[in-house]
């Protein structure tokens, strides 16, 4: 009978007491570190179909934003530019580039060329886009300095803990209204504290603040 | 005990060298869509602008619509005065800004212009914006005197419309902002056009 169980199974419990718990927090780190937006989401580069470079039109042109984002401060929803806009310009510079095979063909067709969207929030989560940017919350605090990126990536989790931190202290966050698309903007002395009581600014922290 | 700690841990470093190396760290560049980890309601099947995903009901998968042919919107319909043509009730240019020009207007006018015009037309109204380096051509200079004696409504037309070259600008500039814009455009030839008697007094003694 001394068989059945051998010797060594008498170590079990103290192996199973060294093991789980290794085994425990080594799950809880994988977890706290992978499943996050902070991993799933930032870094998100997709292949665009047209290689439209923002370093180039946002950065070293110093290109505004709202020249092709002009919805962004009366609209919740930041549009992507209509191919009339691409060729506002496109018209005559570089109009006869490979690259911008792609507009022209969209222009003259009335197609929309499919831009594959990278900065998505859930379905439940209704963030507005109008609201921040007159209230001097600038592009950059969301999207990363997109005036430096060739081709745009997710630069910023946009998790609900990412929205909680400035709405708990919009000052450090808030900056002179028209500076909002300076997006290389250094605070030099702006009070922010001043800012949010004189704009009444008040980002709330309730859960209808963002789901409704 | 020894050598189950020794296989133990070694089965534990490897599973966990295999998961970070194949996982990657945070931060790493990636063409693939992100991992919804818990997607419920995430995304729902309502309509989002300019997508197609979640609503099947146009053939053509758009869900922004464009105006159906020979169609305007009651709004467009409804507001066909000066303010929103240019031209008075006889196709007349209208002569002078229908807004009440004030210092607020002129800043939004300033605020617009260096947004949507300045790439061609240059800050200060010079036709030699940043484009014009990359070959765009025959971009007027808003100081010529076609200009300055041309009627703020046509000016306002321009704008609505485009003109030769250049491309209508009514889908960034609503009809006020228009106005604005104009406001400031003649601001922009007042400024080359003043005369030194018109320079307040305190002011016209640091002129050089």
């Amino acid at each position: 009978m001394s068989d059945i169980f051998p010797k060594w199974t008498n170590r079990l419990p103290l192996m199973a007491a060294v093991a789980a718990p290794i085994l425990g927090l080594t799950a809880i780190a994988g977890i706290t570190y992978y499943v996050t937006p902070k991993y799933t989401r930032v870094g998100y580069q997709p292949k665009q179909p047209v290689a439209f470079s923002h370093a180039i039109h946002a950065g070293q042109l110093n290109l505004d934003c709202r020249y092709c984002h002009n919805g962004v401060e009366s609209s919740w929803f930041s549009n992507i530019p209509s191919t009339s806009t691409c060729m506002n310009c496109h018209s005559q510079v570089k109009k006869d580039s490979d690259k911008l095979a792609l507009v022209r063909d969209s222009f003259a067709s009335g197609k929309p060329i499919e831009w594959v969207q990278i900065h998505k929030v859930p379905d439940y989560v209704y963030f507005n886009h109008s609201v921040h940017v007159n209230r001097g919350i600038s592009c950059v605090h969301c999207h990363g300095e997109i005036q430096k990126m060739d081709e745009v990536a997710h630069a910023k989790p946009l998790s609900m803990g990412f929205c909680l931190e400035c709405h708990r202290e919009p000052e450090k966050y808030i900056r002179p209204n028209d500076l909002v698309t300076k997006l290389d903007w250094k605070n030099t002395g702006f009070d922010g504290k001043k800012a949010v009581h004189d704009w009444k600014v008040q980002p709330g922290q309730s859960c209808s603040t963002c789901h409704r | 005990m020894r050598k189950f700690l020794v296989y133990f841990l070694s089965i534990w470093a490897l599973a966990v060298v295999t998961v970070v190396s194949v996982a990657g760290l945070r931060g790493g560049l990636s063409r693939k869509p992100p991992l919804e980890v818990f997607p419920d309601m995430d995304r729902q099947p309502k309509l989002r602008p300019q997508t197609t995903a979640g609503f099947a009901g146009f053939a053509d998968g758009k869900s922004s619509r464009v105006h159906p042919a020979g169609t305007v919107s009651r709004e467009s319909a409804r507001a066909l005065d000066e303010t929103a043509t240019g031209k008075k009730a006889d196709g007349a240019w209208v002569d002078a800004n229908p807004l009440s020009v004030t210092a607020e207007l002129v800043r939004r006018g300033r605020e617009r212009y260096d947004i949507y015009c300045a790439p061609c037309h240059g800050l200060a109204g010079d036709g030699n914006g940043f484009t014009t380096k990359f070959g765009m051509a025959a971009v007027a200079k808003l100081h010529d005197e076609r200009l300055i004696k041309m009627a703020d409504g046509e000016i306002f037309n321009t704008i609505t419309y485009g003109k030769n070259l250049m491309y209508p600008y009514a889908d960034k500039l609503v009809p006020n902002d228009r106005w604005a814009v104009v406001a400031y455009v003649r601001a922009l030839q007042v400024s080359r056009l003043g005369k030194k008697e018109e320079v307040p007094d305190a002011v016209r003694a640091t002129l050089k």
